[in-house]
Parts: C-alpha cells; sequence; structure tokens
C-alpha cells in the first residue's frame, strides 16, 4: 500500500504547511495548505518563495482544489504540489493532469491499482500543464495550436 | 456522422476495462456499495428502485442504423426487451444486472458509443436539434462543434468533480428544437462577417429553481470557443455553492452574483485561458466537419406524392418536415402511441428503425429531446413504403408537437426520485384525447410530465406542464401553463392547487375548452394563454 506518492526527483518538502491567512501575513513560511473555497490567486504574489502546496480535499467530490492546482502551475509555480486528504486512485490521473505532483492520501492506495490507473489511458484531449500532447496536436503535428 | 479513429476507439476501450475492473472489486466485496457509487455514477449505472439503470450516450442525438441495432439488440439481451429514450436524447435500460454493465459496455465499444458522463457531478452529453444539417434555416451544422465539445470534456481532468451536473446544447437555427436556453451552457451559431461563431448563454436549467440562460456573449470564433468555456466552466468550478445540492447548478451562481458580475468573472479568466494554448487547431474542426458533409443526395428527384391513402396524408401532413434538398424530407417517427410509455421503444422496433436507416436514410437516424425518432434523409418517393414498414411496427402514430406528444419522465414507476408516477397520467391524457381530429384541431400543443420537482420531463417548459408531487403519502399533480423551451422560451406558471391523476386530467381538458373558446385565427395554445393570460384559464379549472 503507498501512504505518499510523489512524482517530483529528489526528496519532498517535510515542513509543516500553514494556512493561506498564516502564510499571507507572515514572511518566512515556505509551504502553505489551500483548503477549497480558498483562492489559489492570493499565492501568486509570493510563488518565488513557496516550496510546497498542499491541496486539501475533505471529500474527493470537491472538486474546486482541480483549480486551484491548474491556476498555480500556469502562473508558472514550479515547487511541490501535494494533493492530501480524501484522494482515491481514481483521481490520481486528473489529479496528475492538473498539475499535482506529491499525493498524501488519508487512506493508503493499492500500488497495483495506481499502476493501472496510471497506464490505461494512453492518450488525452485536453491540453493541460503538464505537458501531454492532446489528441487533436498528434492529429494536426503540422499546425501551431492557438 | 462522426467516425472514431484509433484515439477515439482506445479511449472508449480503456474506460470498458476501467469499469470492468471497478465492478469486479464491487462485485468481490474489496469495494463498498458507497466507495464503488461515485465510480458507477460516472458511467451512467444508476441504482433505481427495482434494478440498475444503464444511461447510454447519444453524443447530440445522432447514431447509425448499426448504432441503433446494437442498442435494440443489448435490449433483447440484457434488458426486458425495450429501451426508453430520454430528453437528453441519451438512451436508458431499466433492468439490468450489475454484472453484465462491462459487457454491456463493451459491446457498445463496437460500435463507436459508451455511457461515459451519462452521470456524475461532470459534463453530460453535449445535446443538439434534431434537424442539424437538414433545415434549411442553419448557419451551420451545429454537431462538428457538439463533437469538438465531446472530445474536450471527455475525461476533463478540472471538470470532473463540478458542484452539480452540467448539460451543454449547441444549435444553429432560429427555430430552437433543442430547448437551448434551458441548459447550463447554450451555444447558438451565428454568422459574422461571414465567420461562424457561437452566441453563450449560461445559467439556464430546470430543476426546482427553473431559469431561461440569459446570453453573455455575442460571438465566440470557433479556435477560442474551447478557452472561452474553459473559463466559464473555471468559474463555476470555484465559486458554484457546494454546501446545498439543490443550489449547486451554475444557474443559482448566475443569478446570486449576477449575470454582469457573472460575465466579469468569465471575461477576465477567459483573458488568461486565451493565452494557453487550450485550442484545437482549426483544422481540427474541419477534420470533424468533413464526416458531417451531406451525403451524395440524388438529384432531379420529383417532390410529387401520392396523398390518395387518407391515412398516409395525415402521417405526411404530421410527421414530415421539410428537408434542405429537393426531393427529399424528414420523417419523425413517434414513440408516443396513444396506449404505450412514452419514449419507450421495444427492440423489434430498434431494429426496424435501424433498417430503414439503412435502406432509406443514409444510414442515419437522430433521437429528440422530446423523445421521438428522426429519418434525417428521406426521398419522398420512399415514404409511402416507410409508412406502412411504421404502420406494421406501430410505429406511425401522427401526433407530433400535438397533445399526445407528451414527454414523460420515467417517474415512480422506475425512479428512486419521484414522487408520482408519470406513466399512467401520460397513458390517460392520451386516451382522453387520442380522438385524430380533436387532437389535430387543438394544434401544437406541448405537455410534459415530471414525477418530481427535478423536472426530468421538462415540466416549467410545457405549454401545459404537470408535475407529480407527494401530498402526505398520495400523489398530487400540479399544473403550469405557458411554458416553451423553444425560441420563445419561457416558464410556465402554476395554475393553483394540486389535483389527484384522475382530476389533472379534467383540468387538462378545461384548459383546452377555454382555449378553444377563446382562439382567434392562427394563434396555438400558447399563444392564447399569452394574450389572455392565467385568469379565464383559472376560472375555468377551480370556479
Amino acid at each position: 500500500m503507498v501512504e505518499f506518492l510523489s512524482f517530483r526527483d529528489g526528496e519532498s518538502t517535510q515542513e509543516p504547511a500553514v494556512t493561506v491567512e498564516a502564510f499571507t501575513g507572515q514572511s518566512n513560511a515556505t509551504a502553505v495548505r489551500i483548503e477549497p473555497g480558498e483562492d489559489a490567486r492570493e499565492l501568486l504574489p509570493h510563488l518565488d518563495r513557496i516550496s510546497l502546496v498542499e491541496v486539501n480535499f475533505p471529500g474527493f467530490g470537491d472538486g474546486r482544489g482541480y483549480s486551484a492546482a491548474r491556476i498555480l502551475r500556469e502562473a508558472g509555480y514550479q515547487g511541490e504540489l501535494r494533493a492530501v486528504g480524501d484522494v482515491l486512485v481514481d483521481q490520481i490521473v486528473a489529479m496528475r493532469r492538473c498539475g499535482f505532483d506529491s499525493f498524501h492520501p488519508a487512506k493508503a492506495l493499492d500500488d497495483a491499482a495506481v499502476d493501472r490507473a496510471l497506464t490505461r489511458y494512453a492518450d488525452v484531449y485536453q491540453k493541460t500543464i503538464d505537458g501531454r500532447a492532446p489528441i487533436w496536436a498528434k492529429r494536426h503535428p503540422e499546425t501551431q495550436n492557438g | 456522422m462522426y467516425r472514431y479513429d484509433s484515439y477515439d476507439q482506445s479511449i472508449v476501450d480503456a474506460r470498458v476495462e476501467e469499469f470492468r475492473d471497478q465492478t469486479q472489486r464491487r462485485l468481490a466485496g474489496a469495494l463498498t456499495e458507497d466507495q464503488f457509487k461515485p465510480l458507477r455514477l460516472m458511467n451512467g449505472l444508476y441504482l433505481q428502485l427495482h434494478a440498475y439503470m444503464l444511461r447510454v450516450a447519444i453524443p447530440y442525438g445522432t447514431l447509425s442504423g448499426t448504432q441503433m441495432r446494437k442498442l435494440g439488440e443489448i435490449a433483447g439481451k440484457y434488458d426486458k426487451g425495450y429501451a426508453h429514450f430520454t430528453t437528453r436524447q441519451n438512451l436508458q435500460y431499466n433492468w439490468i444486472k450489475l454484472a453484465d454493465a462491462p459487457d454491456i459496455l463493451a459491446e457498445l465499444a463496437t460500435v463507436e458509443m459508451h455511457a461515459i458522463q451519462t452521470s456524475g457531478n461532470c459534463i453530460r452529453n453535449i445535446s443538439s436539434d434534431q434537424y442539424a444539417g437538414v433545415s434549411a434555416d442553419e448557419v451551420a451544422d451545429p454537431r462538428p462543434w457538439a463533437e469538438l465539445l465531446r472530445q474536450w470534456s471527455s475525461f476533463h481532468p478540472e471538470f470532473t468533480y463540478l458542484p452539480r451536473k452540467f448539460k451543454i446544447a449547441v444549435i444553429a437555427s432560429d427555430d430552437d428544437r433543442a430547448a437551448m436556453r434551458l441548459h447550463d451552457i447554450g451555444l447558438k451559431l451565428v454568422e459574422r462577417d461571414g465567420v461562424v461563431g457561437a452566441e453563450v448563454y449560461a445559467g439556464g436549467g430546470m430543476g426546482r429553481t427553473p431559469m431561461v440562460a440569459p446570453l453573455i456573449r455575442d460571438f465566440v470564433a470557433e479556435d477560442e470557443i474551447i478557452s472561452y468555456l474553459e473559463a466559464c466552466l473555471r468559474v463555476y468550478n470555484r465559486y458554484g455553492r457546494r454546501d446545498n445540492k439543490y443550489k449547486a447548478r451554475i444557474k443559482i451562481l448566475v443569478h446570486e452574483i449576477g449575470v454582469e458580475e457573472y460575465k466579469r468573472q468569465v471575461e477576465e479568466e477567459f483573458a488568461h485561458m486565451r493565452t494557453l494554448g487550450l485550442n484545437p487547431p482549426v483544422e481540427e474542426l474541419a477534420r470533424i466537419r468533413a464526416f458531417f458533409a451531406p451525403p451524395a443526395y440524388e438529384t432531379d428527384l420529383s417532390d410529387t406524392i401520392d396523398r390518395s391513402d387518407r391515412a398516409f396524408a395525415l402521417w405526411l401532413d404530421r410527421q414530415v418536415a421539410a428537408h434542405k434538398a429537393p426531393g427529399y424530407a424528414i420523417v419523425n417517427i413517434s414513440l408516443k402511441p396513444i396506449d404505450g410509455i412514452p419514449g419507450d421503444a421495444s427492440a423489434e422496433q430498434m431494429a426496424l428503425v435501424a433498417d430503414l436507416a439503412e435502406s432509406y436514410s443514409f444510414d442515419e437516424l437522430r433521437v429528440t429531446h422530446a423523445q421521438n425518432l428522426v429519418l434525417p434523409h428521406v426521398q419522398k418517393a420512399d415514404l409511402f413504403a416507410i409508412w406502412q414498414k411504421l404502420v406494421a411496427a406501430g410505429l406511425a402514430e401522427a401526433n407530433l408537437d400535438l397533445i399526445t406528444d407528451i414527454i414523460a419522465c420515467p417517474g415512480l414507476d422506475y425512479c428512486a426520485l419521484a414522487n408520482a408516477r408519470s406513466i399512467p397520467l401520460a397513458q390517460k391524457i392520451a386516451a382522453r384525447f387520442a380522438d385524430a381530429e380533436r387532437q389535430a384541431d387543438l394544434g401544437e400543443l406541448k405537455l410534459k410530465i415530471s414525477g418530481c420537482i427535478n423536472a426530468c420531463g421538462h415540466h416549467h417548459a410545457g405549454h401545459i406542464g404537470i408535475l407529480g408531487v407527494d401530498r402526505r403519502g398520495v400523489e398530487n399533480f400540479q399544473l403550469l401553463l405557458g411554458g416553451s423551451g423553444a425560441e420563445d422560451a419561457s416558464l410556465g406558471q402554476i395554475t393553483g392547487p394540486g389535483f389527484s391523476e384522475d382530476g389533472v386530467v379534467d383540468a387538462i381538458e378545461k384548459v383546452t375548452d377555454i382555449y378553444l373558446a377563446e382562439r382567434t385565427d392562427g394563434e396555438r395554445f400558447l399563444d392564447t394563454y399569452r394574450r389572455i393570460g392565467m385568469t379565464p384559464f383559472k376560472e375555468a379549472i377551480y370556479g
């Protein structure tokens, strides 16, 4: 069983994450935790000093964290982006596509199931910030997208 | 029609295997029902009152004879020999065994069909105009756009756990046959300076808080539609309410923050999104569009039709619509026989319709949001032969848009959410108004029944709408007048206290009597209602 999953090179950040409010109010924290309903864009002025953003999923059905992740990556955030809480094997692929590169699920995941999930779909229809070429780009290798 | 390439096929095949794996884990006890529920719901599998219900996507309501034949075969092999066409142009099997579901999906995949995102809080099947590609008044065929959106929305990583389900419709005619403005997002293709783009409407819907979607942008070009929709969805995903599932649809967000504020937020997000290269190149839409090129219509065909058979002539006048190509016609096949279940078709009927599509309609069929079927390209010379075959199969009812062409949800006979039975009521109403001359005299009269407030039967949009409620353990039916899902979209108003099942049939008769007494030349029921208002109807019902 997997209790922690990382797709980053090297060590993961061990520093405990502080709340967005605490983070924006103090200068020295480098790890911050976003709850559903908090605006990831509040962190954008501070991205250069952040090494870890945790995005909490209290329940898997609350998908706000997917937008938070993409917003951070679209803004150029390069640090660790960790999904925590009710993270299930069936959500890992979508989370990876939105920019999450580490996972700390409340309940450990089955290794084999994670492997199957990650390799099941060879191709994707959408362009996101994960760098994968969408199917439309493969269909039209000669064109530049808009 | 669109055909899968190896990319499309491999995604659908992978989904079958994923669902097989999930189902086996459930059947082996490795997943609890609570854990399995969100997984099956992403794939259109509901646990209903008596059995599992599987909803199959029919993208924008277009399918081939081969696909229809397969749907019929599945109904015979895995269900009780029939299936139900829905108001979102999909198909539902009502008596499915969980262990069979993966095999059914595998069979669907062999004909390029699936059940992906036919439930769950995600972007659902894209709906469209059943006359797309064959009506003379459209700006462009809306289906290439719908297919582009089907692909974009399939397994969208950011928008799979939205606050609530999300329904998109695309049309391209001034006549709205898809209830476009009652969708979470509606696109209407328009032409500007020779360029086709979309008007975008957002925040429509039915349910317990019905809303007609306002216009939020008057033009989005084809090479920016994906980034614009991503902006619309992102604002909704971030700020749509999640504290109350009855207030979670985008219509509530748009209503609460106001259209202008929603537009402002979307424009701000769009300004960002359009820099990210999210849009497929125009060559991709062109690639898809090529699949929807008009079939090879024959030329120099006669437009003359022998009307000497009176029953055929009645059917012709009611069920057949004008086609853009000379010598051709659009045939509407009623799934509303007087004693039938609205939207149901038997396996044998589906096989026959598949044959008709292959023999007479360039192998193409459509499903309408009013739960009927369409043969979109029929030579006028073939109409009589088609009609005879439909008569033999019990599919020749001539009631398109008449009072017995009832939209009804499955209701309490099937649905775990329902408060009242829709089907028996639909049958009683149809029986009361069965007389062909009486129906024809009443003219266009769209009657829609929902068995609960979730409004799957579109009662808000009925010229006459009926809502089944539970009143202290007894089924009770509220009556609404004046709704429309068409280009003149409006929401029906409740007449007053509700009725018993028989009482509401009587009340409808009183309402139609007032219409007949008050109408002026050429007025439909809806027109008369709008002119004279609710009061005369109320007096007739309750006075």
